[in-house]
């Protein structure tokens, strides 16, 4: 019935190729199905929660109240921990990332050579890394107490102190105690990143600059470092993220003590939800924690793109 | 002669550096092993070297099997749920076109940017809706969902390392997509599968946070929620050594872990910082 064409013969062929690219499509679709099932369910799901929780009044044990906007988010200027514990937060920021990322960079380049003693070294200083942080916030625990921990005692032998050391006992050593143990546990992983960033600069490059007469600051400032930027700024985005976030640690170790001088962001919001039992405010300072971190992220993303490699130092 | 003297002398602040920076790192270690076997008063070793420790968590609460076969079961759990979902999803996003794919790409690595605590509060009261309140399922999946950006994104650039031509004449030659993956791409990413199941299994094994905000339940606890708890309920003096035992049952398999596919970590890390 249908008149021949020129086409005839090619139809059949286009219409296969037709269906074989939407059977792929399809394909794709399914195989992509489960992440799709993840994200909407785990992820998407309750973050749109969070945002209502943080709108409503919450309970922790009668659920949702109905909207109070903008109570959540006024309650946290009243909260008399907050202020403390933000600040607290940053200086802690400030100083793990100060440690982590230099004497990430230092390690990465003293172990850059091969040979069978580096090797070994990198390996043990990779060791913690591999530990969960609770663990290894209870190790230090032990650590750091006065009945067991052998740091006391071994001063106290070489006659360098004669009244033992609180390492958790004032807001500052409780600080610096609790940044010992993060650099020990993760100076490893960012040593790693920047071994990477390392290797992957060309050899010719340090070799023309030898062959310049440069000095080894000046190939270090002028070749290593711009060369580095993208892992170093893999390194700081990891570090500040990570160290904004604290919590396992000062939950382990402090438990905010001594005086709640050591409470830190994260920790307010389990309070806020397991303490205080208010899920709506709780919420309130995990949006705020998100936006910050958003804000933040995009701010140290644009900086590090944008700036001229080699005029920084 | 002269110049043997000067280059062990040039290199002997490096060894003492180096040697000294070993130690740091070895000691805490090898500190809390001994502390878990060594006599103190009031733990459960007071009288000479010995495994009394082991015995107090062995004794404690549900007991130390309980929690290690809870933690072993999450960790093995979210290792299996991680691998399926990032497997598929790394294959659709390498070898298919489809609508929505590069966002949904990208919505995945975003739960890398936000915080932990943001998702667990409401992921708690989700839970309790799903019935999957205090359950060690609903953990995994919860601590699955987290390694998703990372599995995800190890598994895309695995697969988009394989040359087409592998799969091309089989599929020429009528066999389906699923075997395809199946029987040609499964073997030739392998370092990928093992770098994904490795960090699935250390983040989920070790995890404290997800645990203490979703599982209420005691005897359903995993052995870092528990080993915290521990030196809680001991009324009266703290169970330090205790705590150094439980400290090491949680040490030594991701130490073992570590050294046995040491290239496999190291490779995990390399192709995060490349990604930078």
């Amino acid at each position: 019935m249908t008149p021949a064409t020129p086409d005839h013969r090619a139809a059949p062929a286009a219409w296969w190729r037709l269906t074989w690219w939407r059977y792929r499509q399809l394909m794709g679709v399914a195989y992509a199905a489960p992440t799709v099932f993840f994200v909407a369910v785990f992820f998407i799901t309750p973050l749109l929660l969070v945002a209502r929780m943080s709108l409503s009044s919450w309970p922790l044990l009668t659920g949702n109240g109905g909207l109070n906007f903008p109570k959540n988010y006024l309650s946290i200027w009243k909260n008399a921990l907050f202020g403390p514990a933000v600040v607290f937060t940053i200086e802690y920021t400030l100083i793990v990332t100060v440690l982590l990322i230099g004497l990430g960079l230092g390690l990465a380049l003293l172990v850059q050579e091969r040979g069978r003693w580096v090797d070994m070294l990198r390996t043990v200083i990779l060791l913690p890394v591999s530990l969960g942080l609770a663990a290894a916030s209870l190790l230090f625990w032990g650590f750091y107490s006065p009945s067991i921990g052998p740091i006391n005692p071994i001063l106290e032998q070489l006659g360098l102190i004669h009244d033992p050391i609180s390492f958790l006992g004032t807001s500052l050593s409780a600080l610096l105690s609790t940044s010992f143990l993060i650099v020990w546990k993760y100076t490893g992983l960012y040593m790693l990143i920047l071994l990477v960033g390392l290797q992957a600069i060309p050899d010719d490059l340090f070799e023309a600059a030898a062959l310049d007469g440069a000095s080894r600051i000046q190939v270090f400032r002028h070749i290593t470092l711009p060369l580095l930027r993208p892992s170093l700024a893999l390194a700081l985005i990891l570090c500040v993220t990570g160290s904004l976030l604290a919590f396992d640690q000062f939950y382990i170790l402090t438990k905010g003590a001594p005086d709640n001088s050591t409470v830190t962001v994260v920790q307010l919001i389990y309070r806020e939800a397991f303490q205080k039992q208010n899920l709506g405010t709780s919420a309130a300072i995990s949006i705020m924690v998100l936006v910050a971190l958003l804000v933040l992220n995009t701010v140290q993303f644009r900086y590090l793109r944008s700036s001229e490699p080699g005029l920084k130092r | 002669m002269t110049t043997t003297r000067t280059g062990t002398l040039g290199r002997t602040p490096y060894y003492v550096l180096t040697g000294g920076l070993a130690i740091i790192f070895l000691f805490p270690l090898l500190w809390s092993l001994a502390a878990s076997v060594s006599p103190q008063a009031s733990t459960g070793q007071v009288n000479g070297f010995g495994l009394g420790n082991y015995t107090t968590l062995f004794n404690y609460g549900a007991g130390l099997a309980q929690f290690l076969l809870n933690s072993a079961y999450v960790a093995l759990f979210t290792v299996a749920i991680t691998l399926a979902v990032s497997t598929l999803g790394g294959y659709a996003f390498a070898r298919f076109r489809f609508p929505g794919r590069d966002a949904l790409f990208l919505l995945t690595l975003s739960i890398l940017m936000v915080p932990y605590a943001t998702l667990l509060i409401p992921l708690y009261v989700l839970l309790n809706g799903l019935g999957l309140q205090n359950s060690l399922i609903g953990l995994s999946l919860v601590l699955a969902m987290f390694q998703l950006p990372f599995a995800t994104y190890m598994m895309r650039i695995s697969f988009e390392a394989v040359p087409r031509e592998l799969e091309e004449s089989a599929l020429v030659d009528g066999c389906g997509t699923f075997s395809v993956l199946w029987r040609i791409l499964l073997p030739s990413v392998r370092p990928g599968l093992i770098t994904v199941g490795l960090f699935a299994f250390l983040a989920a094994w070790s995890d404290f946070f997800a645990p203490l905000i979703l599982l209420t339940d005691s005897a359903k606890q995993t052995l870092p929620l528990a080993v915290a708890n521990l030196r809680q309920q001991t009324m009266g003096a703290i169970d330090y050594g205790a705590t150094e035992a439980g400290v090491v049952v949680m040490a030594v398999p991701c130490l073992i872990l570590f050294l046995l596919l040491q290239r496999y970590y190291v490779r995990g890390f390399m192709s995060g910082a490349v990604k930078g």
